[in-house]
């Protein structure tokens, strides 16, 4: 197995790079990551059982994870919007719309909560309008939803929008040549090659949400069962000095969250290899 | 090589010079670890202080401020934020220091007059202007379709002083009893639609964004904000409430290693000055010297205050009883 790694090699510093990148990892990620785990054994299981299980936190996995799919879809349908304009049409401004799709990444979350709950409000400009219709925004889980829409919506339109670049629009036009109509155009010919990209956009937006705590403590109400999201009950246990039972629910959310960024992963894999095997 | 041992050598030799220079007038800095209201209060005070230790030692003290919600200020300094001073919303949070990280000594609430607390509050209402929906007491609070802002007690020392003062004064009214307490709680919080994390930010949430019909939390909270937003308000102070008793400490551990032990005791001694209570009269907090209180006694209304000793039988066990998990707090959203 070894020789068979090293003969897939022919770049030299194979063993350099990965000792670099496993140190790197290590230090970075797998040993704090590790810590958590470890101060999580200071429960018996049937206390981390009871911690992780408990109503409260199990509404508020429900509410981390509905919202933060529900963002992810939603930059997803319009960060590809947002990829495609920026793309293949030229118009005045572009460049600023450009720049504009990443102030989410630089903003402090915390400004981006204040300013959303400050715009969503029902005595702010948009949430005014939408009190009017009856629709609550701030302070509901609705509000949670556009928090995390905010922050996730570079993902999908800086990883979709290279490979946008790459689709020559010439196979486009060979498929209308060839009698494929608009639609079929769309789902035949470009959806295929983009959805690799948009699956990881998806992902990067989803794993992202799902972590956010800045922004939308601002803008959640922050009430149990209802508007409480999972990381504000880590930082709420670890206010009354109960690490061990922080760490647990950090470690369930670990859990979750490493299984559907892999499930994601895979079938990203999956979906990128047939589209090879289908050209 | 030989340029480094030159930087080295020279920056010795600066230090070395300066070092005599800095002895004749010192430099001291003290980190004061707060909680969220006290902002203003210790802006005022810091800069009061550093006069009077000026005019008495030579020395400048320049005090940093620190503010959070109380347990996680209390959980900062456990985790190593070097304060010299703190002085937290609740006893509780202190104990921590002391139970969890053996900073402070057990005994520190004794050190200083009045269990180490200079100044006190209480909890009041504040309603918007003309009090639209006429809410003078605590029972009117839990009216249906009031909307109330409190602070989440679970991350807002100010918050459990609500809770405390809700929660018992339902237990002291005429034919009060735990269970009739427990049930005033239950539809207390099922009239709160938002629970900010701190106190400062429940304020918030009832002026910037309208929220709420009624804000229940700090006295000193409810008198900035009226001072900020003249003629939007009102402060309505329930006929009973709880005193609420904000302590101070040295965190001696962090004193001793900056060498600071001096000047922070004589930081939180002069808070009990008549120019402290002064001061703290001033940024709304109740002062303990009765002079003091005399002299401003228009701005404090006149409220029949429990203390959490009597009602409760002390922090520890309150904790325990309605804050911790599983406790009344959490049982009133899992019905």
């Amino acid at each position: 197995m070894k020789k068979s790694v090293k003969t897939n090699n022919i770049l030299p510093g194979f063993n350099l790079s990965l000792g670099y990148t496993l140190l790197y990892l290590s230090l970075i990620v797998l040993i704090p990551l590790s810590a958590a785990f470890i101060k999580t054994t200071e429960l018996s299981l049937h206390d981390f059982w009871a911690v992780v299980s408990a109503p409260r936190v199990v509404a508020s996995y429900k509410l981390t994870f509905g919202a933060s799919l529900i963002g992810a879809l939603i930059n997803a349908v319009f960060g590809l919007t947002t990829a495609w304009v920026l793309v293949r049409y030229t118009f005045p401004g572009k460049k600023i719309i450009d720049a504009l799709v990443d102030l989410p990444f630089a903003l402090p979350t915390a400004v981006a909560g204040i300013a959303l709950t400050a715009v969503y409000a029902s005595n702010g400009w948009i949430g005014s309008f939408l009190e009017s219709y009856g629709i609550k925004v701030a302070f509901t889980p609705l509000g949670i939803i556009v928090a995390l829409t905010f922050i996730g919506l570079p993902f999908v339109v800086r990883t979709v929008q290279p490979v946008l670049q790459d689709l020559e629009a010439e196979t486009e036009e060979a498929a209308a040549s060839l009698g494929a109509n608009r639609w079929q155009t769309f789902v035949k010919i470009i959806l295929p090659a983009i959805w690799p990209a948009l699956l990881t956009g998806f992902a990067l937006a989803f794993a992202r949400a799902i972590g956010e705590y800045g922004s939308v403590i601002f803008i959640a109400g922050n009430v149990p069962m209802v508007s409480e999201i999972t990381p504000l009950i880590i930082i709420t246990k670890l206010e009354q000095y109960e690490y061990a039972s922080a760490t647990a629910i950090a470690v369930v959310m670990l859990v979750i969250s490493f299984l559907l960024l892999f499930a994601i992963n895979c079938l990203q894999w999956w979906v990128s290899r047939r589209a090879t095997i289908s050209r | 090589m030989k340029k480094i041992l030159l930087t080295i050598a020279s920056l010795a030799v600066t230090t070395g010079l300066a070092a005599p220079i800095t002895a004749l007038a010192k430099e001291v800095t003290l980190l004061n670890v707060s909680y969220d209201p006290t902002r203003e209060l210790y802006v005022d005070y810091n800069a009061a202080f550093s006069k009077y230790w000026q005019a008495k030692t030579g020395d400048t003290v320049k005090v940093n401020q620190s503010h959070g919600g109380s347990g996680k200020q209390a959980r900062a300094v456990i985790d190593g934020l070097q304060a010299d001073v703190a002085t937290l919303a609740l006893a509780y949070d202190i104990d921590q220091l002391s139970e969890k990280a053996n900073l402070i000594p057990k005994n520190w609430q004794t050190r200083l007059p009045n269990n180490s607390t200079p100044y006190t509050s209480t909890i009041v209402f504040l309603v918007r202007k003309g009090n639209p929906k006429h809410l003078n007491t605590w029972d009117d609070l839990v009216k249906p379709g009031i909307g109330i802002v409190p602070a989440n007690p679970k991350t807002s020392g100010g918050a459990r002083w609500t809770y405390l003062a809700a929660y018992g004064q339902a237990l002291k009214a005429p034919g009060g009893s735990d269970a009739k307490a427990k049930e005033y709680i239950t539809k207390f919080y099922k009239n709160a639609a938002v629970l900010d994390s701190g106190a400062r930010g429940a304020t918030t949430t009832f002026v910037e964004r309208g929220i709420g019909d009624v804000l229940v939390g700090w006295e000193n909270e409810a008198y900035l904000a009226l001072k900020e937003d003249a003629g939007k308000f009102e402060v309505v102070v329930p006929p009973v409430s709880i005193l609420a008793e904000p302590p101070v400490t040295i965190v001696d551990k962090f004193a001793k290693k900056h060498g600071t032990e001096k000047v922070a005791e004589a930081y939180l001694n002069y808070l009990y000055s008549d120019e402290g209570q002064e001061i703290i009269a001033k940024n709304f907090y109740r002062p303990r010297n009765a002079a003091v209180l005399k002299k401003h006694e228009s701005q404090y209304a006149k409220v029949d205050l429990f203390t959490i000793d009597d009602v409760f039988g002390g922090w520890t066990k309150a904790q325990k009883t309605h804050f911790s998990d599983g406790g009344i707090f959490d049982q009133i959203y899992l019905k």
